[in-house]
């Protein structure tokens, strides 16, 4: 007879072997290093051309995201309408986006239409004319859109939180206005576009199932841009956060949730303690089993999900818990999110809760490993942020190592209730 | 420049039914260090009792409240390596997780002892109600416009279930539900007789066999549900709603009644759809947001249920722009379809954008159980592999002759949605 009540024994993760597919690196005949991962069984690839052209180093709020986001919408000799008719016809994803340090056009494809698409692309990136009626639709949209995202509580608190934890001035911390919009104008694009694009800075990343002849394919397209190969360290201002630590902001009277931010400015992957905190963070607010969702949704039910995550900065960085809780209960999921720093400040880890959280770290990443897009993701971190090749590794053997007295002792570091920002916005 | 025909891998399978009538698919897939074991009931919103409503997503979360001999499902799948989610939609419920493939049995032992039964459990149901209360309001009350779906449901159906959305048509349906409900709900629907159970990964089709019968195997079959739904009439005249709210701009929403999931008339509407509103070429978008600008988004997509759904089109007006004038700007871009009919180029360009989408979902060993699983619940999992060609078979005389069809304004919803001046 079967006994349901005993679980069938398990491996654990940690005794897994887990390592990160290398890349194999091309330079260009201009100097430009491609990244290549070859895998996968589907007959697609993803080709990421990164350039350092994000909004830190634009010259009016808004400009590289609307240079970038542009990019698709005129050449030479093609329309926007023509440019988008090619990436459709092939079934092609041309997607562009831009970030603090860095902007990206990236291009999804079944592998055998790569030819027909890359000349378009290379079009894009030494062609683009930005005309200004597609300039003026662009301005009428974002606008429009600002204006609805500014009735919803978690997006007027993602970008007020931001704002204390860095500063208005830094990247990190600005938001765009409706004026930045409105003023946006042709010039500062091209001379965005002519600076950041055409003499500056770059590196690719193409991953998936690839042809025999990529390499002689991005060549062709690629080998003749007039860009350098992306310069390290990408320049990051230092933050100066705001003084004040606590606010409750009403955005719509009508509102029936507090969208809550807590949150503490935090080192960046450089820092010994980061790759551990991942670890503590897990424990926190990092997964379905973690303290905050334990307590805060299963246990009392104040909210449809309670998380908490060191951001994604290539500068000095934030370690944020995020939820959006009823708006009666949203002052007593503050309480109870500062109550679980303080047992994790005060107390050990047991070594049951400690297993699981290793057991599940480690199997997330090694669910990870076999799609090639994944793959090409975590060496593109790595480069990006000049951490050392061998971080991969450091970051499996830190989770399959770390103790409870570690953990504790970061608890007591980092997880101090004055140490945080904390925003309400209903 | 007609694209190539492509030959596709095929998707490998099995195939077998224990004797309490599970169905199960193994997937193998040498590549992945990882096992998904996915498991389909075949039961979504559409079965629930009017006056119950959102019943079916509530015991999705149930799901994960400790069943029979198992106090939490998800502490033990986690402690071997895995995740797991769950998703509800009008026609079915999926439950998923993913794990390295040596804990397999793992996911054997929680999934069989959750179809076996669940604890029952008063606290669980306390606090599921409470998480999906505020999921409820998340989604659907504290977001601009959150509503116009339920507005439309309630207007584009009169009989059909599909009448309300997932969630449930008010939140007092879920506060309202009893420990009675749930146990009824499980016996009749969470059963082997009534689900799919579907593995891949690293596994192999004999181990997956044994410890199936293992298992699954002694869990009672109970009764096949037999699905009698109200099915809707025919529309017979074009429908209209207002609606003033507090939001920023005018929305425009507009819907027609379409076909059932296995109709092949299903994939020329899905085609129809992407030459419409898919996509920063498509003829909305072109015409209505570039040329025009009388609207700053618009999207023309379906539902793709089962039962016949809708097709629908839904865009925010450029600020200034009259929602009559908008409306009329929509109708001249149907007309166009339905005089001139659309390219054999054109036809090629949607056909080539589901080929590619279709290759890009495959890619995970996850999302490709998934799959397999709803088309086993179809009928049968092999139209991963054949689904294409149902789309390569649609003809440019299908779109003319479909576009005629559907877009008859007798057969039309029509929701304005003003924003308060």
């Amino acid at each position: 007879m079967l006994d349901r009540t005993i679980a069938p024994p398990i491996h654990d993760a940690v005794e897994f072997t887990l390592s990160l597919k290398p890349y194999t690196k091309h330079v260009l005949k201009n100097g430009l290093p491609v990244y290549a991962i070859h895998a996968g069984a589907e007959e697609v690839l993803q080709l990421e051309l990164v350039f350092a052209a994000g909004n830190s180093v634009e010259a009016a709020p808004g400009v590289a995201s609307a240079a970038n986001f542009m990019l698709r919408n005129g050449t030479q000799s093609k329309t926007a309408f023509e440019l988008n008719e090619h990436f459709d016809y092939y079934g092609a994803y041309c997607t562009r986006s831009c970030y603090n340090e860095t902007a990206l056009v990236q291009l999804h494809t079944l592998s055998k239409h790569l030819p027909h698409l890359l000349p378009v692309l290379r079009e894009m990136l030494t062609e683009s004319v930005f005309p200004a009626s597609e300039l003026e639709i662009y301005q009428q949209n974002s606008l429009q859109r600002l204006q609805v995202n500014l009735q919803k509580s978690d997006f007027v608190a993602n970008r007020l939180i931001d704002a204390y934890l860095y500063g208005k001035e830094h990247p990190y911390g600005s938001y765009l206005e409706a004026d930045h919009i409105k003023q946006l104008q042709r010039d500062q694009l091209v001379a965005h576009y002519e600076q950041f694009y055409l003499r500056g800075q770059a590196m690719l990343f193409i991953a998936g199932k690839l042809p025999d002849n990529y390499v002689e394919q991005l060549e062709d397209a690629f080998g003749g841009l007039t860009c350098t190969p992306m310069q390290f360290p990408l320049p990051v201002p230092i933050p100066s956060p705001v003084t004040d630590k606590k606010y409750r902001i009403t955005n719509d009277p009508n509102g029936v949730q507090g969208a809550i931010r807590i949150a503490r400015p935090f080192p960046n992957r450089h820092h010994p303690d980061f790759i551990p905190c991942m670890v503590l963070n897990t424990v926190l607010g990092g997964f379905f089993g973690s303290r905050l969702m334990s307590n805060i949704r299963e246990d009392k039910g104040y909210t449809y999900g309670i998380h908490s995550y060191l951001q994604n900065h290539i500068g000095e960085t934030a370690w944020m818990i995020s939820t959006e809780a009823g708006k009666d209960v949203s002052e007593a999921t503050v309480v109870e999110v500062y109550k679980e720093m303080a047992l994790l400040r005060e107390e050990l880890i047991d070594d049951e809760e400690l297993l699981l959280v290793k057991n599940y770290m480690i199997g997330t990443i090694l669910g990870d490993l076999d799609g090639p897009f994944h793959i090409i993701g975590r060496w593109k971190n790595i480069l990006l942020n000049q951490v050392d090749e061998a971080y991969f590794n450091r970051t499996i053997d830190t989770i399959k190592k770390i103790t409870a007295e570690e953990l504790q002792a970061l608890a007591k570091r980092y997880l101090n209730p004055d140490d945080f920002y904390e925003l309400i916005v209903v | 420049m007609v694209a190539p025909p492509t030959f596709a891998p095929m998707i490998q399978f099995e195939r077998f039914t224990l004797s309490n009538g599970l169905r199960v698919v193994v997937h193998e897939d040498a590549s992945t260090p990882m096992a998904v074991v996915n498991v389909i009931y075949d039961v979504g919103a559409r079965d629930e009792d009017p006056a119950k409503t959102g019943f079916a997503h509530l015991f999705e979360h149930l799901m994960f409240g400790g069943s029979l001999h198992v106090s939490s499902y998800d502490e033990p799948l986690q402690l071997a390596g895995g995740e797991n989610n769950a998703f509800t939609t009008n026609d079915l419920t999926n439950y998923y997780c993913q794990l390295p493939a040596q804990n397999i049995e793992t996911a054997f032992w929680l999934e069989s002892d959750r179809m076996l039964s669940l604890a029952f459990d008063t606290k669980s149901l306390d606090v599921q109600r409470k998480v999906v209360c505020e999921e409820f309001k998340e989604h659907y009350i504290n977001k601009p416009y959150g509503d116009a779906w339920h507005q439309m449901r309630e207007l584009a159906y009169t009989t059909h279930p599909y009448r309300w959305m997932t969630i449930g048509k008010q939140l007092s349906h879920v506060e309202d539900a009893t420990l009675e409900d749930v146990k009824a709900f499980f016996f009749k629907h969470y059963t082997p007789v009534n689900a799919i159970l579907v593995v891949a990964g690293a596994v192999n089709a004999a181990q997956v066999r044994e410890l199936a019968e293992k298992w699954f195997g002694p869990i009672p079959s109970g009764t096949r549900y037999v699905r009698n739904l109200p099915q809707e009439p025919t529309q017979a005249a074009a429908r209209r709603k207002e609606v003033v709210a507090d939001v920023p701009l005018d929305a425009f929403f507009k819907t027609w009644h379409v076909y059932a999931r296995e109709d092949q008339r299903y994939y020329t509407t899905d085609l129809i759809t992407e030459i419409l509103g898919s996509g920063a070429s498509s003829r909305l978008y072109q015409s209505l947001v570039k040329e025009k600008q009388l609207f700053s988004s618009i999207e023309c997509y379906h539902f793709g249920s089962m039962d016949a759904g809708l097709l629908a089109i839904e865009g925010k007006l450029v600020k200034g722009v009259a929602l009559e004038d908008a409306e009329a700007a929509v109708g001249v871009e149907i007309e166009k379809l339905q005089q001139d009919g659309i390219s054999d180029k054109e036809l090629q360009k949607v056909i080539n954008k589901t080929e590619s989408m279709m290759a890009f979902e495959d890619m995970s060993v996850m999302s490709r159980a998934t799959s397999m699983a709803i088309y086993e619940l179809m009928g049968d999992a092999n139209l991963i592999n054949t689904e294409l060609h149902r789309y390569q078979r649609v003809t440019t005389q299908d779109i003319l002759d479909e576009s005629r069809i559907i877009f008859r304004e007798s057969n039309s919803n029509t929701l304005y949605y003003r924003a308060k001046a």
